[in-house]
C-alpha cells in the first residue's frame, strides 16, 4: 500500500487541508470575528518550535546521549518563566512601534539604523541555513525510507544524484510555492498572517499526535510499558551504561548548562519564534495562558523519546538503522502502514511548519531591512515617485523566499549529510544566540549604542562562522581538512574547534564560550566608549522606558520641522494603497476629535509620527525613516535638546507620579474617615433606637402597675377576689420589669465587654436535665410533651455552666411560650457536630416568617404584630443568647417553616 | 496580586528551575537504579519538570 504515488498524495492533500484551514481563517479575520484570537491557538502557534529536529532528531540524540535531548525543552521552560517580565515588554514595545520582524526591533532600538537591521538580517538567514536545511534532510530521508516499504534501508548519500533527481531538491522548490501561497498573498500593515497562524496551530496538533501514538505504540504495543523496556535495556551491556550516569555520556555537566543556556536564547530570538510570539501576538494577556501551556506541550511530545530511544536500540542493535529514524522505522519494522503514514504525516508537519513560519519571518526580514533602505536610497529608481509599490514589496518577498529554500538545499548538499539532525540544528541555535545581548541589553540598558550594537553583533558572528560553519564545512570536504587539524597557515593557536587552546569541550560549548564573550565584550566595550546621537537616545528610552509613557506623546515630541498632509497621504498610499492611507488618516483624525477628509488635518508633528509608525508597520523603522525623511523638511535635534526633553519628561513622570501616590493616600483617608463617620451615626441610631423601645417596654408594666394600684387606692370597697386578681397583675408585671431591666443591665454589661465568665468544662447533658427539669413545672401546666436525645457520652465544652443553662432556659421558655397548650411538643437533641456539639431545640408552634427569621436575633424584636398581640417577652433573651454563645465561638440560629414550628440550633467548640 | 509580585514570583521560579536542573541537584539523581521501574535520573527530571510547569500556572493564572 505504501507505494510513492499513495504517499505523495497523501502529502499533497494534507498540504492542502492546512491551505484550506489558513483560507478559512483568513476569511474570518477579514469579516473581523478571528479564530485564532485565543490563548489556546496562540500556544499552540508557539509549538512550531518543536520541528523536524524534535520529531525525529531528538530519539537520535537519546539514542548516543541519554537524557542529552532534553535541555533543549527544558531551556525554554526556564526562559518562559521569565517571560513575563522580558516578553511582556517587548510585546508593549513591539505593538507600539509596528515592529515587523526580529531585525526590525533592533534596528528600531538602536537609531532606526538600516546598518543593524541589515546585519541582523545577515546573520539571521545565514545562521538559520544549516536549520531549514535540517527540515529538508529529515523530509526527504523520511521519504526515502518510506518508499522502500516493507524493507528498511537508509537512504544512500545523495552526493552523486542529480539534482534534477534529488527529493530533497524538489521539496525546497514545493515548500517554496507552498510558502509564497501562504505568507506573501496581500501585504497587511500590520503583518499579520492570521491563516498562517491557525494552519500552525493545527500542525502542532498533527504532530504532537503522531509522535505520541508511536509512543504509546512502542511502549505498550512492544513492550509491557516502561519498566519492561528499560529492565529489558538495563539487561544489554552496550545499553546499561546508557541508563545511569551523565557525565560520560552527554558531555558532561559543562554541556549541560550551555544547551541550557542556548536554547534559552533560541525561545526567544529564533525568527520564527520571535514572529509567531510577537509579530502574530493579538493579545498581550494570551502570555497567561501560553507561559504554562506552551512548556507542558514541550513535555508531552518528549515523555516517549527515551522509550522510543531504547525500543529502537533494542529492535535494531547491529547499527544499521540511524537512529535519527527510528520514529518511522519501527512502526514500518512492525508492519503497521497505516500508524508509519501517520509518523510520515507528523515529520512533514514538524518540518513544514518550521519552513513555512521562518521563511516568512527571514523574508520579511530580506524584504524591510535589507533591500528596501538599499532601493530607496538609489535616487535613480526614483521609487519616491511610484504610485503604488505593494507589488515591489510583494515581489521582493517572494523572491527571497524562493532564495532562501534553495539557500537552504544548497547547504544541506555542502555540508548537511554529514551531521545528525540535532548537531545541525545547534550550529543555528548558536547562531541566533547572537542577537541576545542586543536584544535584552536594548530593552533594559539605556546606556547601548548603535556602534555598540555592531561591534557586538560583528564580533559575535564572525566568532560563531570561525568556530561552528567553518568546521562543517571543512569535515564535508568543501574546505582543506587542515585548517581543523593545525589551524590556519599552520597556526595551531588559530584552531577552530580549539581556539587559543582552550580544549576538552564539546564544539557547541566552545563557540558559545567564545562568541558570547567577543559579543557582550564589543557590545558593552564599545557602547561605554562611543556617546548615542539623538535618534538613539530617543529610541533607547521609547524602548527601555516603555511602561512608564504616557501614549500619546510618545515619539511626537521629539519631532522639529514642515510637512504638508498631502505629501504625507500620497507616501502611505504608495505602500499600503489608497483604502489602507484612508483608515489610517481616518484613525489618526478621530482620536483628535476631528472626520477626515471633511475637516482638514495639520501637518504636525503627530501626523507625522503617526504616519511614520504606520509605514513602519509596512516596511520596517529603517525603511520608514528613510521615506519619511524624503518628503519631510526637518530640523535636526541636537543630542542636548534630546537629553533635555528626556530630563523634563523623565521629571515630569517622577512628579505626576508622587502626586498619584499623594493623592490616593488622600483617598485612601477620606475613605477611612467616611466609613468611621457612617459608623458613629450608626450607633448614634442605634442608641437613639433603643433609649426609645427601652422606655417603651419600661412604660407598659408601668401603666398597668399605676393603673391597678390606683383602682385599689380609690376603691377600698373593691371585692377580696377582685382584690387578689389585681395584686396578682401587679406582681407579675413588677417581675416582668426586674426581668426586663436585669436583662438590661445583662446585655449592657455584654456588650461592655464587662460580664463576668466564668469558663469550665461544662457536660451540656447535665445542662439539659437540669433547665427541663427547671422548666417542669410550665411544662406540666401547658400539655407539653418534652422529648431529649442526648448520646450518653458527651465531650465537655469550655463555657460558663450558669450562662449556658441561661441559654438553655431562654430558648426553652420561648418554646413552651410559643407551643399550643395541649398538643405541644418539644424536642431537645444534643449530637457531636465536626469540632463541637450541635444542640437543637424543635417545637412545634406556628413558625417564623422568613422575613422575621433573619431579624429575631436582633435586639427588642418581638416576631408578631406587636400593635395588636400581647408581647410574649423582652425581646432581649434571643439577642443575649446569641451574644452568649458567640462569646464562646459558637453560633446559632434559626430554621422554621411557618406552621411547622421552629428549631432553633446552636454549637459550641469543645 | 500586583504585577511587581507576579513578577518576583515568575523570577523566583525561573531560579529554582536553574537550581533543580544543574549541577549539583542533578547530580543527586545521577545514579543507577530505578523508580517505578524507570531510572532515577528520567524520573527526577521529567517529575521536576512538571512540577515546575505547575507552579507556573498557578502564577500565571492567579
Amino acid at each position: 500500500m505504501l507505494q510513492g504515488p499513495v504517499i505523495i498524495l497523501t502529502s499533497f492533500a494534507y498540504l492542502g487541508l492546512l491551505f484550506a484551514i489558513a483560507f478559512y481563517a483568513d476569511k474570518r479575520a477579514d469579516a473581523g470575528r478571528p479564530v485564532i484570537a485565543n490563548a489556546y491557538v496562540y500556544s499552540l502557534s508557539l509549538a512550531v518550535y518543536a520541528t523536524a529536529w524534535t520529531f525525529y532528531g531528538s530519539v537520535g540524540r537519546a539514542a548516543s546521549d541519554g537524557v542529552g535531548f532534553l535541555p533543549i525543552y527544558i531551556g525554554p521552560t526556564l526562559m518562559i518563566a521569565l517571560w513575563w517580565l522580558v516578553m511582556r515588554k517587548i510585546l508593549r514595545i513591539s505593538k507600539q512601534n509596528r515592529i515587523t520582524s526580529l531585525a526590525d526591533f533592533v534596528a528600531s532600538r538602536y537609531g532606526k539604523s538600516a546598518l543593524i537591521g541589515g546585519l541582523v538580517t545577515v546573520i539571521a538567514v545565514i545562521g538559520i541555513l544549516p536549520y531549514i536545511s535540517l527540515q529538508l534532510k529529515a523530509i526527504s530521508s523520511s521519504y526515502s525510507i518510506l518508499v522502500q516499504y516493507p524493507q528498511i534501508t537508509m537512504p544512500a548519500a545523495a552526493a552523486g544524484t542529480s539534482i534534477a533527481s534529488d527529493t530533497a531538491f524538489w521539496i525546497a522548490l514545493i515548500l517554496a510555492a507552498f510558502t509564497i501561497a501562504f505568507g506573501t498573498r496581500h501585504l497587511d500593515a500590520a503583518e499579520h498572517h492570521q491563516g498562517m497562524v491557525a494552519a500552525i496551530a493545527f500542525e502542532s496538533l498533527v504532530k504532537l499526535l503522531a509522535f505520541l501514538a508511536v509512543g504509546v505504540f512502542v511502549t505498550f504495543g512492544l513492550y509491557h510499558g516502561f519498566g519492561d523496556l528499560f529492565a529489558r535495556a538495563a539487561a544489554e551491556p552496550k545499553l546499561a551504561a546508557m541508563l545511569t550516569p551523565l557525565e560520560g555520556v552527554a558531555g558532561g555537566y559543562a554541556s549541560w548548562v550551555w544547551l541550557t543556556i542556548l536554547s534559552m536564547m533560541a525561545i526567544m530570538f529564533l525568527p520564527r519564534q520571535f514572529q509567531v510570539t510577537v509579530i502574530e501576538n493579538l493579545d498581550e494577556r494570551h502570555l497567561n495562558k501560553a507561559i504554562w501551556l506552551f512548556p507542558l506541550y514541550m513535555l508531552a511530545i518528549n515523555v516517549f523519546v527515551l522509550p522510543i530511544a531504547f525500543g529502537g536500540l533494542l529492535h535494531f542493535p547491529d547499527g544499521a538503522v540511524d537512529a535519527d529514524t527510528f520514529v518511522l522505522t519501527l512502526p514500518m519494522a512492525e508492519k503497521q502502514e497505516a500508524l508509519a503514514l501517520l509518523v510520515f504525516i507528523g515529520g512533514l508537519s514538524a518540518a513544514t511548519g518550521m519552513v513555512i513560519v521562518e521563511t516568512i519571518a527571514l523574508s520579511t526580514m530580506v524584504c524591510n531591512d535589507l533591500v528596501m533602505p538599499v532601493l530607496l536610497r538609489l535616487r535613480a529608481l526614483r521609487l519616491n515617485e511610484r504610485a503604488d509599490l505593494t507589488g515591489l514589496l510583494l515581489g521582493i518577498r517572494r523572491g527571497a523566499i524562493v532564495l532562501i529554500l534553495l539557500l537552504g538545499y544548497l547547504y544541506f548538499k555542502l555540508a548537511g549529510e554529514a551531521y545528525a539532525l540535532v548537531s545541525i540544528g545547534l550550529i543555528s541555535f548558536a547562531a541566533v544566540a547572537q542577537f541576545a545581548p542586543v536584544v535584552l541589553g536594548g530593552i533594559f540598558w539605556k546606556g547601548a549604542t548603535r556602534r555598540g550594537a555592531a561591534a557586538g553583533l560583528v564580533a559575535g558572528f564572525a566568532v560563531w562562522f570561525y568556530t561552528l560553519l567553518l568546521p562543517a564545512l571543512a569535515r564535508s570536504g568543501w574546505l582543506p581538512a587542515g585548517i581543523l587539524e593545525h589551524g590556519p597557515w599552520g597556526i595551531g593557536l588559530l584552531r577552530p574547534l580549539e581556539l587559543f587552546g582552550l580544549a576538552g569541550l564539546d564544539q557547541i560549548t566552545h563557540a558559545m564560550i567564545w562568541s558570547m564573550l567577543a559579543n557582550i565584550g564589543a557590545y558593552v566595550g564599545v557602547s561605554l566608549l562611543a556617546s548615542p546621537g539623538a535618534e538613539e537616545a530617543r529610541q533607547a528610552s521609547v524602548f527601555v522606558d516603555v511602561f512608564r509613557q504616557n501614549p500619546d506623546t510618545r515619539g511626537a515630541r521629539f519631532w522639529r520641522g514642515t510637512a504638508s498632509v498631502p505629501d504625507l497621504y500620497n507616501m502611505l498610499a504608495r505602500f499600503l494603497g489608497a483604502a489602507g492611507a484612508d483608515a489610517s488618516f481616518r484613525d489618526h483624525a478621530a482620536i483628535k476629535g476631528r472626520q477626515w477628509p471633511r475637516d482638514a488635518l495639520e501637518a504636525d508633528a503627530e501626523l507625522v509620527h503617526h504616519v511614520e509608525v504606520q509605514l513602519a508597520g509596512a516596511i520596517g523603522a529603517a525603511s520608514a525613516r528613510i521615506m519619511i525623511a524624503s518628503v519631510v523638511k526637518e530640523e535636526a535635534l541636537s543630542i542636548e535638546e534630546v537629553r533635555e526633553i528626556l530630563d523634563e519628561a523623565s521629571q515630569v513622570v517622577v512628579y505626576s507620579h508622587r502626586l498619584e501616590q499623594k493623592s490616593r493616600e488622600l483617598e485612601a483617608a477620606t475613605a477611612e474617615l467616611r466609613q468611621a463617620n457612617e459608623r458613629l451615626t450608626e450607633l448614634d441610631r442605634l442608641k437613639d433606637d433603643f433609649v426609645s423601645t427601652i422606655t417603651h417596654e419600661l412604660r407598659t408594666p408601668l401603666t398597668s402597675i399605676r393603673a391597678f394600684t390606683q383602682i385599689l387606692l380609690e376603691n377600698p370597697q373593691v371585692e377580696l377576689e377582685q382584690r387578689r386578681k389585681f395584686l396578682g397583675i401587679i406582681t407579675k408585671e413588677t417581675e416582668r420589669l426586674t426581668r426586663l431591666i436585669n436583662q438590661v443591665l445583662d446585655l449592657s454589661k455584654i456588650e461592655s465587654g464587662k460580664a463576668e465568665w466564668h469558663e469550665s468544662a461544662v457536660d451540656m447533658r447535665e445542662v439539659v436535665a437540669d433547665t427541663v427539669t427547671g422548666m417542669s413545672q410550665v411544662f406540666e401546666e401547658r400539655e407539653i410533651k418534652v422529648d431529649t436525645s442526648v448520646p450518653e457520652r458527651l465531650k465537655p465544652v469550655k463555657a460558663d455552666v450558669d450562662r449556658m443553662i441561661q441559654v438553655m432556659l431562654n430558648l426553652l421558655s420561648n418554646a413552651a411560650k410559643f407551643c399550643e397548650p395541649g398538643r405541644g411538643r418539644i424536642e431537645i437533641a444534643v449530637s457531636e457536630h465536626g469540632g463541637g456539639l450541635r444542640i437543637d431545640v424543635r417545637d412545634n408552634g406556628p413558625g417564623i416568617d422568613p422575613d422575621d427569621q433573619k431579624v429575631i436575633f436582633d435586639k427588642f424584636r418581638q416576631v408578631g404584630d406587636t400593635l395588636t398581640a400581647k408581647p410574649h417577652g423582652s425581646g432581649l433573651g434571643l439577642h443575649i443568647s446569641r451574644q452568649i454563645v458567640e462569646h464562646f465561638g459558637g453560633r446559632m440560629w434559626v430554621e422554621s417553616a411557618p406552621g411547622q414550628g421552629a428549631c432553633f440550633s446552636f454549637t459550641l467548640p469543645t | 496580586m500586583s504585577e511587581e509580585t507576579k513578577s518576583q514570583r515568575f523570577v523566583a521560579l525561573c531560579m529554582l528551575g536553574m537550581l533543580l536542573f544543574n549541577f549539583p541537584i542533578l547530580a543527586l539523581f545521577n545514579v543507577g537504579g530505578t523508580l517505578f521501574g524507570v531510572p532515577v535520573l528520567y524520573a527526577y527530571l521529567f517529575m521536576a519538570w512538571a512540577a515546575l510547569i505547575a507552579l507556573m500556572a498557578l502564577v500565571a493564572e492567579r
